[in-house]
Order: C-alpha cells, then sequence, then structure tokens
C-alpha cells in the first residue's frame, strides 16, 4: 500500500488532489481511498487529506499516520508542529515552492532524503497554464515524477483523470493537465540533475 | 459500473435508480453532498421527481409522511440534530407504517456541538420503530438503499440507512454502481399498503385509546419480527441478481476458531479487520462480528454467529456511542441476546470501549493495543479507547476548585490548545 | 278573535338553506347532495364553532373540486372529535399525522400527487389555531414560501382549547384563559402580544388570502371556493367561536361570530399576492362591549367593576381595523 498525505489550506484545492490521485490509480485498475481531514473547512484554514493506493481492497478508515509521501501545497504550513509525523524513512516529500530546499529551512531534511524531497513551484505552473493559484493538478505531476520507481501513478492515468473530472470544462481540464505535465517534467528533471551530479560526486 | 467515487454521490446515484417520486430534505452536514447531486439530477431532469427544499428536518420527514400515505415513494436524508429535530415525525411515520427511507449520515449530537462520526443519533432513535441497517463500506453503503426500498415496503415500515459521516460519505473509493435495469428489475414500484385516494377514502391517523393502542403497537412490533425474515432473504436476493454479498443481519470475519471476538457497526470494521489480521500474526485467536442490520437486533444471528462451543473467551463490543449512566449501547442489546435462549456463548467475559466519539480516529494502532490487552485479560468490563486522562483530570480539578468553574468543553479546549 | 302567528319566508332570503333562490345563489349546504365532509356522529362539543366551519368549509371546496380532496389535519379539537377510535366522521381521504407539521404533511401529499400524475386531485391542510399560528408556524411559512399547491384553513378559536383552554399565539388581548387567569392587576391575556396570521400570509405574497366567520355561510362558502381557483399557496383564517373555551352559550356561536365582525374585532376581507382586494364592511358597527359580554372569558371585564380602561384599548384596536381595512360603510 502506498499511502500519501497531502497539507494545505482551505481553498488550495488539497480534497481534490486526493481524490484525483485516487480516480488516476483507478484508472490503473488499482484500489484507491481519498477522503479529507474534515477539519474546519474555512477559507485558508490548515487541511489535510489523504490518499491510499493499493492493488487490493483497502479496508482501513484511520488518517494516514505512517505517509509514503507528503505533498505539501503551502510552504507555510512548514512551521506547523508534526507535519512531516510519520513519513516512512525513505519517504517522498514534495514541497510547493518556487524556492529550493535550502531556502524553505528544509536543507538538512533533504541531504538526508536525497532524491526524495524536492521543491515544484506549483503554483506558478497552475498560474502560468491555468490562469489561478490552483497547484493540487502540478503537484500530483511531480508526484508522479518523484515517485515513479514506487510506480504509484503514470503521468497519463493522472492526466486522463484530469479530463475526466473537469470534462464539462475544457480549458480548465486542459490547463490543469498542462500544469501536471509541466510539473512532471520539472520534477524528472530535477531527479535527473540530482542524479547526474551523484555521479559527478 | 465500477466508478471511483465519493461515497456520497455513490448514495445519490443508487437512490435515484430507486426511483424516488418525492425528495425531500434539509441541509446538514454531512449529509449535503448526497442531496445536493440529487437535487442536481432532478434539476436536470435526470431523474424525474419532486425535489423539495424544506424548511428543517421535522418539515422533511414530515413532506415524506404526507407524500407515502399520497402514495408515492419518498426519500429523505439527515444526521445528528436533524434526526432529533424531527424525531417526533420519526416516530409517527413508524407508527403509521409508512415504508419512508432515510439515509443517516452519522454524526455525533452535541452539546458540545461536533460535526464529526459517530452513531448516537442513528442509536437516540433506535427504539421508534425504523429498521436500522448499518454500512461497512460506500459499496455497501448503495447496495443497502437498494435494498432498503425493498424492505420498507414489503412490511410497510421506514427504514434508516446508516452511513458514517465523513469517513464514509466524503471518502472516494471503488464503487460498483448498478444498472438502472438492474434495480428495476429487483425493485418493483411502491404498492402502497395504505394509501389516500379519493375515490376510496380512508381516514389515517386515528387516536387510539387504552382499548386499543396496545394491539396496535403489537403490530409494529410483529413486523419487525418479520423483518428478520425479510432482511436476509432481500439480502440473498440481491446477492443473486448483483453478484456480491451486501447488507443481512450480520457478518463473520475469521470468528470460526477465534476466542476473542470484536463486534462492532459501520466502517469501523474495515480497520478493526486490518488490526485482527495483524492480532493473527501475533498468535491471537481474533475475529470480528460485523452487526448489518441493528433494528431489529438480529438475537438468533448473533447467537448463531458467536458459536456453540466453549472456545470462545472475550467479546469485546466496540461501541461508538455512549448512553450515560448506562454504559455501551449495543452492550445491552447483545448481552441480552447472549443471556436467554438457546446457544451462544454463555461464559464470554464483555468488554465495553467507547470508541471514536465525535470523530476521533480509531486507529490500528489503538485497536491492537486495546485488543492485546483483551486477549490478556487485562481490559475492564468498561472503558473509553484514547481518553486523555490528563485533560479529564485537569476539568475535574477546576471542577472541584471553585462553584464558577465555567464551561467544561471550552475549558477543555483551552488547555488542550495551551498544550500545542 | 284570536290571532295566528304567521312565519313569513322571503324567497330572496339568504337563510342558510334557502332552496328557493336560483340554482347558482343557494348554499352548498342547501344541496340534499353535499358531500357532508364531516358527517354526523362525531363528539364535538354542543355549539361548536369548529365543527361548523369545517363542514361548510370543505363541503364548499368538495363542491369547487368535484370532490376530487384529500385533507391533512393537525392534531386539535377537529381531529379528536372527528376520529375517535374505530370510527370517523370523514368522508373523504383524510390524514393526520403530528401537531405541528399538518402544512408540511400536506405539502407532501401535493408532491406526491403531482409526481403520480394525479394532479387534479387537490389538497387541504387544516387546523386549529394551536397548530397554525404556534407549533406549525415554521411548516406553514415554509409552504407558504415554496408556493405549495395546498390551501390551508386555520380554524380560530384562539386558544389551545383541546388540551384544555390555553393561550395560544392566537389568543386576544384580556382574554382568560387556563394560563392566561384573570388575576392581578392586568387579568387576562396580555395587551402588545398574538400574530395575525392572515397578515403573515399576505407578507409571503402568496396567491390568496382570506378571513371568514361561521356567521356568514354564504360568505365562506365563496371563500373556500374562491380560494380553489388559484393553484399555489393559499390560506383561509375562519373565526370559530368556542362555547367552551370562550364562555359563551352554545345557541350563541353564530351570534357571537356575527359580533366579532360587526364590532370590526375580526375584520373579514380578501387577498392576492399580498394585497387587501377586497373587504366586507360594516354597516352598523357595534360596541365591543356588545360582544365581549357575551363571553365568560372576558367577565373579568365586567366583574366586579366594569374594567372601562382595559375595555376602552379592545375598542381601540377595532377601531384600527376599521381604518386599516376600510371597513366603514363608505369603503375606501
Amino acid at each position: 500500500m502506498f499511502q500519501v498525505r497531502f497539507h494545505g489550506r482551505g481553498g488550495q484545492g488539497v480534497v481534490t488532489a486526493a481524490e484525483l490521485l485516487a480516480s488516476a490509480a483507478f484508472r490503473e485498475d488499482r484500489y484507491a481511498q481519498a477522503f479529507p481531514s474534515f477539519g474546519s473547512e474555512r477559507m485558508g484554514a490548515p487541511v489535510m487529506s489523504f490518499c491510499r493506493i493499493d492493488d487490493k481492497p483497502i479496508r482501513t478508515r484511520e488518517p494516514v499516520t505512517a505517509p509514503d509521501a507528503l505533498l505539501i501545497q503551502d510552504p507555510t504550513l512548514l512551521h506547523q508542529a508534526g507535519l512531516l509525523d510519520g513519513l516512512r524513512p525513505d519517504g517522498y516529500v514534495l514541497v510547493n515552492s518556487s524556492r529550493g530546499v535550502d531556502d524553505i529551512g528544509l536543507a538538512e531534511f533533504a541531504a538526508r532524503h536525497r532524491g526524495h524531497l524536492l521543491t515544484v513551484p506549483a503554483t506558478n505552473l497552475a498560474l502560468a497554464n491555468l490562469g489561478r493559484p490552483l497547484p493540487g493538478a502540478p503537484m500530483l505531476g511531480g508526484l508522479a515524477a518523484l515517485t515513479r520507481t514506487e510506480q504509484t501513478v503514470s503521468l497519463d492515468a493522472l492526466l486522463a483523470a484530469i479530463t475526466e473530472r473537469f470534462g464539462d470544462r475544457p480549458r480548465v481540464a486542459a490547463g490543469n493537465s498542462a500544469a501536471a505535465r509541466a510539473a512532471f517534467d520539472f520534477v524528472t528533471g530535477e531527479l535527473d540533475e540530482l542524479k547526474a551530479m551523484t555521479h559527478h560526486a | 459500473m465500477l466508478k471511483q467515487i465519493e461515497g456520497s454521490r455513490a448514495v445519490a446515484e443508487t437512490v435515484a435508480m430507486c426511483r424516488p417520486q418525492v425528495i425531500c430534505a434539509y441541509p446538514i452536514t454531512p449529509q449535503t453532498h448526497i442531496v445536493e447531486t440529487l437535487g442536481v439530477m432532478v434539476k436536470k431532469g435526470e431523474l424525474n421527481a419532486e425535489f423539495l427544499n424544506v424548511e428543517s428536518e421535522f418539515a422533511a420527514m414530515s413532506v415524506a409522511i404526507g407524500a407515502e400515505a399520497a402514495g408515492a415513494r419518498a426519500y429523505t436524508a439527515t444526521a445528528s440534530q436533524g434526526l432529533l429535530y424531527m424525531s417526533e415525525a420519526v416516530y409517527n411515520a413508524a407508527g403509521l407504517g409508512l415504508p419512508i427511507v432515510m439515509t443517516i449520515a452519522n454524526r455525533a449530537i452535541g452539546a458540545p456541538i461536533n460535526i464529526w462520526n459517530d452513531h448516537s443519533d442513528a442509536m437516540s432513535q433506535r427504539d421508534a420503530g425504523w429498521i436500522q441497517l448499518y454500512a461497512e463500506t460506500n459499496q455497501e453503503a448503495a447496495d443497502l438503499h437498494i435494498q432498503a426500498f425493498r424492505i420498507a415496503e414489503e412490511l410497510s415500515n421506514p427504514v434508516m440507512v446508516c452511513m458514517d459521516g465523513f469517513v464514509l460519505t466524503h471518502a472516494s473509493e471503488r464503487v460498483d454502481i448498478p444498472a438502472q435495469s438492474q434495480v428495476d428489475a429487483f425493485l418493483p414500484p411502491y404498492e402502497p399498503r395504505q394509501v389516500l385516494d379519493p375515490g376510496d377514502p380512508v381516514s389515517i391517523g386515528a387516536m387510539v385509546g387504552p382499548e386499543a393502542f396496545t394491539e396496535v403497537r403489537y403490530l409494529a412490533f410483529e413486523r419487525m419480527r418479520r423483518a428478520l425474515e425479510v432482511i436476509p432473504a432481500v439480502e440473498a436476493d440481491f446477492g443473486a441478481q448483483f453478484g456480491r454479498g451486501s447488507g443481512g443481519l450480520v457478518k463473520q470475519y475469521r470468528t470460526d476458531d477465534a476466542d476473542l471476538i470484536v463486534v462492532a457497526l459501520g466502517s469501523v470494521l474495515g480497520t478493526v479487520k486490518d488490526a485482527i489480521d495483524e492480532l493473527r500474526d501475533d498468535g491471537v485467536q481474533a475475529g470480528a462480528l460485523t452487526i448489518t442490520t441493528f433494528r431489529p437486533f438480529p438475537v438468533q444471528a448473533v447467537r448463531d454467529a458467536l458459536g456453540d462451543d466453549d472456545r470462545l473467551r472475550r467479546l469485546v463490543v466496540l461501541e461508538r456511542s455512549l448512553a450515560p449512566g448506562a454504559g455501551g449501547v449495543v452492550t445491552a442489546d447483545l448481552r441480552t441476546a447472549l443471556a436467554t435462549g438457546d446457544g451462544g456463548p454463555r461464559d464470554a467475559i464483555i468488554s465495553t470501549v467507547i470508541a471514536g466519539l465525535g470523530g476521533r480516529p480509531v486507529t490500528r494502532r489503538s485497536l491492537r493495543r486495546m485488543l492485546t490487552r483483551a486477549a490478556r485479560g487485562e481490559l475492564p468490563e468498561f472503558s473509553f479507547l484514547d481518553l486523555d486522562r490528563h485533560l479529564v483530570e485537569g476539568e475535574l480539578t477546576r471542577i472541584r476548585a471553585a462553584r464558577r468553574s465555567g464551561p467544561s468543553a471550552e475549558n477543555i479546549l483551552r488547555a488542550l490548545a495551551r498544550r500545542s | 278573535m284570536p290571532s295566528q302567528r304567521i312565519k313569513f319566508y322571503q324567497t330572496g332570503s339568504f337563510a342558510a338553506g334557502n332552496r328557493l333562490l336560483p340554482a347558482d345563489l343557494r348554499s352548498v349546504q342547501s344541496s340534499a347532495t353535499r358531500s357532508n365532509t364531516l358527517t354526523c356522529g362525531h363528539r364535538a362539543c354542543q355549539g361548536c364553532g369548529e365543527a361548523l366551519g369545517a363542514r361548510y368549509a370543505l363541503d364548499a371546496v368538495m363542491r369547487a373540486t368535484k370532490g376530487k380532496l384529500i385533507a391533512v389535519n393537525a392534531t386539535g379539537c377537529l381531529e379528536v372529535f372527528s376520529t375517535p377510535f374505530p370510527e370517523t366522521s370523514w368522508q373523504i381521504a383524510w390524514l393526520h399525522s403530528l401537531f405541528g407539521n399538518a402544512p408540511a404533511v400536506a405539502t407532501g401529499v401535493a408532491a406526491a400527487l403531482k409526481a403520480t400524475g394525479r394532479g387534479d386531485i387537490r389538497v387541504v391542510g387544516q387546523g386549529g389555531d394551536g397548530g397554525t399560528v404556534d407549533i406549525g408556524m415554521a411548516c406553514l411559512s415554509g409552504m407558504f414560501e415554496r408556493n405549495d399547491d395546498v390551501l390551508y384553513i386555520c380554524y380560530d378559536n384562539q386558544a389551545y382549547m383541546n388540551t384544555g383552554v390555553q393561550r395560544s399565539g392566537a389568543t386576544p388581548p384580556a382574554a382568560r384563559t387556563a394560563t392566561t387567569p384573570a388575576e392581578g392587576p392586568e387579568p387576562g391575556n396580555t395587551f402588545g402580544q398574538g400574530k395575525n396570521v392572515p397578515l403573515i400570509a399576505m407578507a409571503h405574497e402568496i396567491p390568496y388570502v382570506a378571513t371568514a366567520t361561521v356567521a356568514d355561510l354564504r360568505d365562506l362558502e365563496y371563500k373556500a371556493t374562491r380560494a380553489m381557483d388559484f393553484h399555489g399557496a393559499r390560506y383561509l383564517h375562519i373565526l370559530v367561536p368556542c362555547p367552551l373555551g370562550w364562555g359563551s352559550s352554545p345557541a350563541d356561536t353564530i351570534k357571537v361570530a356575527r359580533l366579532a365582525v360587526e364590532s370590526a374585532l375580526f375584520p373579514v376581507f380578501e387577498a392576492e399576492a399580498g394585497e387587501v382586494v377586497s373587504a366586507t364592511p360594516i354597516r352598523r358597527q357595534v360596541p365591543v362591549t356588545d360582544y365581549l359580554r357575551l363571553q365568560a372569558r372576558y367577565a373579568h371585564l365586567f366583574r366586579p367593576e366594569e374594567r372601562t380602561d382595559v375595555i376602552a384599548r379592545i375598542q381601540a384596536s377595532a377601531d384600527r381595523n376599521v381604518s386599516r381595512f376600510h371597513l366603514s360603510p363608505e369603503g375606501r
């Protein structure tokens, strides 16, 4: 089972992101469960959502406390205590930021989780492709790239899920898809760079 | 058709296929998505029904009563405070024998106000005369609605389908949504036992005095007794026609050779089963009994499931609600079932664990810890899972220290905030 | 020569049962084939205004709908005295659910009829003032707001009579009830309280609102019939004296209702979409005392001493009705 925990603020599409990831996994004939943290859902308040993916039916219903991946859609949440709690030792963290990991105070963490903690300018990619600061889809694109060795979800499945979800609004679907693809390429590029640096180190 | 879909939506799509003719509901978290989806379907012309935005839950149940009495299939949904607000009408519907189907998106009852999941709402109405079915998954939640209309109309008794608020209603998971033709084949059009018809007028809702009230109530009792036969029959028919198990009275998980069995209702059983598997790996012979039909309480089915031999030593009833002054709710019915009659383990030690009140997550880790203690005989007869004793002691100290100790809920929240 | 009293009947009289009138001017009650919707054998008190009002109103509605009617009744006197198990006085399809939900249940019936293609069958919701003004107000307002196709009839005897004459939101000022006893410096019900439901109904701008009393059969029948010309939410408020609760003679029920109208304490009018379209003028306004004296619930205003101060306030409210609803003979 692969478990993802999303952190964001109300209004940033954290719940939609979890559902899209689940839809993508479903398209690849896998079982998936997505649900929100059910906190006070006013705009701007910190919220969490969860997604589990497995090849067999998922029975458990508790919140994800031992995530394999963390998607942090709002970097201002990083100061929250316990944000990274439970992450498996070689787990993945993707942070929505146009700055590097060092600039957001995660240099040490990044060093210990080389290749598993990255930042991606998801909001910028969303603005560029969708015209709105909704980082969910690009974050998922980034996740698909970041966790490709675990085969969580393919980019194709993700794009298909996005298209289906926003089927009645083709421009929104296209914008989100483009942002997701751009983020996928960005993260892929980052990982390739890291690999290259490692080889040269 | 298999879909990755939010629980509320799955229920709405399935209910729509049951061809309700009057839908009347008042919004309350966490049922809103169900009714909103149905509303959209009606507005778009995908569902041919009268959709009424009523002014309260009391009005919602009342509209459903009027609609069923006039011969239309009616549906509503609510939770928590809303269910309490319509309570008078809930009893009225059952007393009149009107086969309304209602979804309860299980949510705690205040005060303190709480929008999250537990079973206190449905439990508050357990004696109202409604059949109560509890869904373990969103698949079952959808399926139970189809069965509910049939059970209700066959018996002329209303049915509430309970699905855990947020945990199921707002979770997206894989659900097989049936085809309209399948549902039509399973659920015939509503044929009322009693109906308001100018061509054949009757008076419905007479006052009944001491000379006949007992007999009329006995008939309600008899309907519930018959339900114990109808529910499994409908379950079997559903299985035959839809190709999967859903509904029924009880379900068993690894209980055959278990010496410790967890008894529970609703979605928590998913997490319980994962905990059971882990315990089994640890060498604990654990199992789980799901009570799908809580009203009528399936006494014989429970006895049959818990077995006749002496192997079963412990029962842990995982309660999602609390009866202040009495303890557990399900425990009471379980004890009654086991104390009388033939079969069933008479000597099993029963422990009540109050868990997940007001939406506190019931974690696999806590369950494991608790059940391991149970297996070792270290679990008290009555306990609260994951109770923060320190928080409680703090407030009790405050209460003992001064008369004007202030509102307890706020004090506890403040103490909790100070801690973090 | 011994004289013999000869009773004269004018052919033009509007006596209730007068069948000497042209067919279209005869009352519904004069017809031998009237529905008798609420037939005899019920357990109402002698002189019950509500039993009279219900029969008058529903027979008229039954004629207007050619018998295609379903009635929903709130808990109260009417429901209790008409359906003493195992008997029922209702000769129509009739449903009683709860005290506070008759409007909502009626809405449900109407929705079901529409959903099942039987929209030609009409729906009446009915109840006393308690079930309408107080506990049923939320459901009534909801029904008005949605403009559900229901005629709601309130039989107003100005207190919770079924349970022993307790005060309701329709109890008039100074009236004695079990919970507004004639004690203290301000005996009876408090001034400044009470709801005017016809005005509340008008505020919802529903298609038709009307008031009537059991004193004027033809007016009541006309309004019940007129209401059925409309679709959507309609409201009929009928004053029905209660001899028991009002402490009036059972023989005076109609007389007391007439005095309520003639004193201007109960304005009789019709409104459409929130505007008054007609009001029954008072030919000769009578002082409120003529009305009050006939009812023991106002006895404390006359004994041990006449409370001219209280009576003056009641008179003032009556006079206010005259100007507000244009009830003077000259009209507007």
